[in-house]
Order: C-alpha cells, then sequence, then structure tokens
C-alpha cells in the first residue's frame, strides 16, 4: 500500500452550489467537517468518481484522476480509493470473505486467501469471515466495510461518517481501531464527519465545508489554537487539540508524561508504549490560571506559560486568554474579573494550572 | 388430452421465457435506474398487455403482423411465410403480451438495491459489467425468478390473443387453452376437464416455486 497525497479542486453550480479546494497531504487522516447538507458527502463521492462536477481537478500522488479540462474522468473501478460508506453498503449476498475476494480483482487468485486472512485478522474478525452481514452486529459490519475497503490496496481511504450509524460507546473503540490501523499502514484517509470529536481525536489536517465552500483549513492543532474557527466556533466549546507522545510512565504513581514540544504534562495512566503518539484535548474552561506556585492542591501539572492574546469569549462576562509554552499553544477561559485581578495582558507570564484528569489524552 | 397441444403450449412457454427475461432484464434495469424524461410513459406502455382486454391486444397484433402490414410484409419476405397464424407469429405476440409479467418483478427487485450497494460494487473496483454480473443480478434474483415462472404459467393460459394472431392451427397455433375450449365446444367434457387439471396443476407448481425461491432468496441475505 503506497499512501499518496490527495489534491482536489470541485465547482459545481447545481442542484447546490459547491466550490472547494483542499490537499489531503500523504499518510494522513483528513477530517471534512461541517454540518449536515453542507456538501462534504458530494465531496467524497466526487474523489471517489462516482460524482460528476462541472469543474473538477482531482489527483493523488501526481497521477490525475479527474481533469475536466482536459476532458479527463477515470471511471470510479479504476480508481484506487477505498470507500466505507455511511451505512457500509456491503453486499447483503455475500460473506465477508467473500466480498473482501470481490475486491482483490487486480491481485492473483493464489494470493488472495492469504490477504484475506490478513485483513481479517487486521480487523479482528477472524471468526467471522463466513458471515453475511445480516449476521453481524452494527460494529463488525463497520470493520468489515473497513476491511473490504482496504483489500482493494487503496492509496485513499474515503469514510463517510463512519461512525454515525453505531452507539456512543462502540464509537469509541472504533475509532481507536481506526487510529491504528491508519498509523500502522500510514494511509491517506480523508473522513467526512460532522462530529467535531472525530477530528479533535483522529484527524491531523481539518477542512471545514459550509454551504459548499471551504471556510478554513489546516492543521488541527493549528486550527484549534485559533479562537473561532469559521464553521467550527459555534459548534463547540474552546479546546485545543495537540499532537503528541508518550514520553515515560510512572508506575508507581499510576501516572504517564506525554510531551509536546517543551510542555509536559501528567495524566492518568494511558496503555501506549513510550514513544507511541497521543491526541491531547485540553478544554479552555480546565485550564487555570496563576500569579505564583499554588500549594496543597491535588493538581499535577503546574506550566509556565506567556500570554499572547486576550479575546472576547461566547459570553460577555468571559475572555479566551491564548497562552504559548514554547511552541506550543494553550486557551484558557476566565472572566473578566479574573483577567483585571491578574493583569492578563500579552507579554505577560502566569501559571497554567492543569488538572490530570482534565487532560483527554486518546492513544 | 391432446398431447401435441401440450406439448405446443410448453415450447411455446420456455421459448418466450427464454427469449424475454434477457430483454425484460435490459428494460427493467433501464426504467429501475435511468434518469430520463418519459419515464412513466414507457412504464405505461410496458403495463399496457396488463389493463387491455386480451382480445383488444390480440386485434391490433393481428392488424400489426398481418400481410399490409410492414411487420407481417417484412417477415414474409424474409422467411416466406406470413407472421399470423403461425408458431413464430404467436412467440411474438407472446412475448409483447408478456412484458408486463417479466419486466415488473425484475425493476422492482432491481430498484430495491441500495445505490449505495451499487456505487460500492465500483469502488471494489468491478466494471459496471462486472457489477452487473456479481452484484445486481444475484441481488435480482428472486424478482429473475418471478419474472420467469409468471411469464412461463401466463404463456400457458393465454387464450385470447392466441386465438386472435394464431388461430387454431394443430401443432402450429393450438395451445392447450385454445384444445380446451375446442374439446368444449365439441361436448369432449372429460378430455376438457383433463387439460384444465393440467394447468391448474402448472400454476399451482409455478406458484410453490415462486414463493420458494423468494424465501431461499430472502434465506440467501441472512448469516
Amino acid at each position: 500500500m503506497t499512501a499518496a497525497g490527495l489534491a482536489v479542486r470541485l465547482r459545481r453550480a447545481a442542484p447546490f452550489a459547491l466550490d472547494v479546494a483542499f490537499e489531503a497531504p500523504a499518510g494522513s487522516m483528513t477530517a471534512l467537517f461541517g454540518p449536515s447538507g453542507s456538501g462534504k458527502t458530494t465531496v467524497l463521492r466526487a474523489i471517489a468518481g462516482l460524482q460528476a462536477m462541472d469543474e473538477a481537478q482531482v489527483s493523488c500522488g501526481g497521477e490525475a484522476w479527474t481533469d475536466t479540462a482536459a476532458g479527463l474522468t477515470l471511471p470510479p473501478h479504476r480508481r484506487p480509493v477505498g470507500f466505507v460508506f455511511q451505512d457500509y453498503a456491503l453486499f447483503p449476498h455475500l460473506t465477508v470473505r467473500e466480498q473482501l475476494a470481490l475486491s482483490m480483482g487486480h491481485r492473483p487468485a493464489a494470493e488472495r486467501a492469504a490477504r484475506i486472512d490478513a485483513l481479517l485478522e487486521l480487523v479482528r474478525l477472524q471468526e467471522l469471515g463466513d458471515r453475511r452481514p445480516a449476521g453481524l452486529s452494527g460494529g463488525q459490519q463497520q470493520r468489515a466495510a473497513l476491511a473490504r475497503a482496504l483489500a482493494r490496496d487503496p492509496q485513499v481511504l474515503l469514510l463517510d461518517e463512519p461512525f454515525a450509524a453505531v452507539d456512543w460507546a462502540l464509537r469509541e473503540s472504533l475509532r481507536r481501531e481506526l487510529v491504528r490501523l491508519q498509523r500502522a499502514l500510514s494511509l491517506t484517509v480523508v473522513l467526512v464527519t460532522h462530529d467535531f470529536e472525530d477530528v479533535a481525536k483522529l484527524a491531523s489536517h481539518l477542512v471545514v465545508i459550509e454551504r459548499g465552500a471551504v471556510t478554513a483549513s489546516g492543521s488541527v492543532q493549528a486550527l484549534t489554537g485559533r479562537n473561532a474557527v469559521p464553521g467550527v466556533g459555534g459548534w463547540r466549546e474552546p479546546a485545543i487539540a495537540l499532537d503528541a507522545v508518550v514520553d515515560a510512565h510512572l508506575h508507581d504513581r499510576q501516572l504517564s508524561v506525554i510531551a509536546a514540544g517543551t510542555l509536559r504534562l501528567e495524566v492518568p495512566a494511558i496503555a501506549a508504549p513510550v514513544g507511541a503518539p497521543v491526541r491531547l484535548q485540553v478544554a479552555a474552561r480546565e485550564v487555570i490560571l496563576a500569579s505564583q506556585r499554588p500549594e496543597g492542591l491535588s493538581l499535577h501539572n503546574v506550566v509556565e506559560a506567556e500570554v499572547v492574546a486576550v479575546e472576547p469569549a461566547s459570553h460577555e462576562a468571559l475572555r479566551l486568554v491564548h497562552l504559548s509554552v514554547g511552541d506550543i499553544r494553550l486557551l484558557s477561559l476566565v472572566t473578566v474579573d479574573a483577567q483585571r485581578k491578574l493583569a492578563l495582558a500579552p507579554g505577560k507570564p502566569v501559571l497554567a494550572l492543569i488538572k490530570a484528569v482534565a487532560i483527554e489524552a486518546f492513544a | 388430452m391432446d398431447w401435441t397441444a401440450l406439448g405446443l403450449s410448453l415450447r411455446l412457454g420456455l421459448v418466450t421465457v427464454v427469449l424475454l427475461l434477457p430483454l425484460s432484464f435490459l428494460l427493467a434495469r433501464w426504467l429501475a435506474f435511468g434518469r430520463f424524461r418519459g419515464r412513466g410513459l414507457v412504464e405505461a406502455l410496458v403495463a399496457l398487455p396488463l389493463i387491455l382486454p386480451p382480445t383488444v391486444v390480440g386485434f391490433y397484433l393481428l392488424v400489426a403482423f398481418g400481410r399490409g402490414s410492414p411487420v407481417g410484409a417484412a417477415f414474409e419476405s424474409l422467411f416466406g411465410q406470413p407472421l399470423v397464424f403461425s408458431f413464430e407469429g404467436l412467440v411474438l405476440a407472446s412475448l409483447l403480451v408478456n412484458l408486463p409479467f417479466a419486466v415488473q418483478p425484475m425493476q422492482n427487485a432491481l430498484a430495491a438495491i441500495p445505490p449505495n450497494v451499487r456505487d460500492a460494487a465500483r469502488c471494489c473496483g468491478l466494471s459496471p459489467l462486472q457489477a452487473v454480473r456479481r452484484v445486481e443480478l444475484p441481488l435480482a434474483l428472486p424478482g429473475i425468478a418471478t419474472a420467469a415462472v409468471l411469464t412461463f404459467a401466463h404463456t400457458l393460459g393465454e387464450f385470447g390473443v392466441v386465438l386472435m394472431v394464431g388461430g387454431s392451427i394443430p401443432g402450429e397455433t393450438r395451445t392447450i387453452s385454445i384444445a380446451i375450449y375446442d374439446r368444449v365446444q365439441a361436448f369432449d367434457e372429460p378430455a376438457a376437464g383433463s387439460m384444465a387439471l393440467v394447468l391448474l396443476v402448472t400454476a399451482v407448481i409455478a406458484l410453490g416455486i415462486t414463493n420458494t425461491l423468494a424465501r431461499r432468496a430472502a434465506g440467501r441475505t441472512g448469516p
């Protein structure tokens, strides 16, 4: 499986206007985020060649898949994409093994059985390969759909709201599975979602689509460090998402240390080896600011930071304080009163107090 | 018991099924998936034989197949025999009047395939033709079986159209339905009764087969 980056430029006038351009970097997960009906799924279908556009340029690793200017449109079955549909779209008449075999037309027949075994193991469906979709639970169907998409050895994996049809409890474990697969295979993934949790936990790049247009795009880390990302601000409370690594395990204290740049944080022990990548989320409301080192608290994390900016927040009595810890940005939501008492202004050194349990670590 | 008539009816039924199913599958697929203007009109034309009295259908076909019509004249110049009152004419009439029985079950079965499943077939690397063979045909199989059984049973029972287009030539156009009528006219009730029983049993078996196939198809998509 060779990961390749994707460059997309689409324009359509009817039935609703769509005009988007973005790139999905090779070997990483890009989220197309926006409200329902914003055109995200249409974009995904256009990448797969299932949807025609008035004007379109889609290329993958430098190879053009669609170029309306040159009159080129590769049919869907010639595009090395794996598509996981929102409703999974499994073939009801075929067993899981048969579905995977169907997607392996590009492989010599002799290789297929072994490859099917490997894929079933990858998605943990070894025992269920001979079942038809009706005999699988929702989560198992989702993993079968993922395995079928991977069976094509795609250069790009396209996921349309992959967790929308499963309940909340299962969603978390399926997210972990996806992250594990994406990292293990260094896949290029384009994920369509209207749930910011997916973005914060999974994606490294974010493209916000509203009413058929891109309103923001960039790395998740950079975008969540901004106060108001168009199309996102109203959707979630301010929080920062960071890419970090496991730095150490403090077994005797049942804690783990994770590091992002010069920022080091203690969190409840996480089950990932030292050096493993971790996605952190810290909500602005969970970050307390102090001018002196506090004593006698249950607190684990006291971080030296500098105020970068103070911005109005969603409520007039609140302020959103942007902090820098080396290259890393943090957000803190404080009252106007607290801002006055601490004289918070750009350039002011402060201590950011973060409870270990307030840090969401997704490994 | 008119064995020649029974043999002729079975032959007509088989020829009709074999010729009609592939043509109807294409038409059904076009109607199920195509987006075009005038689809309602095409669907109405396909359904027409369901509503029109068989004698009316038969009358128009008789006119259309006659020597004076382009179709009849073309057939006669090609094969050196008239189309009306011939087995070939019966087959052609049978294809037309059975269109709704063949097209509608297949169209319904194809339309019931979720669009995403058809798209998924393409995204799995199947060409349009492979997608038909590996995904659409198997999923539409209950509809195809229903179409075959209904067409066959309906062909055995057709009376009005056959009488109008084919008349009652033994071994050529006298089907079992015509033979029953013929025997009743001749006050030969035992012969009419035994042939009627054959058609009755055939109809029951046909319905049994369709129901079993439909159930089995439902089982195929089970665990």
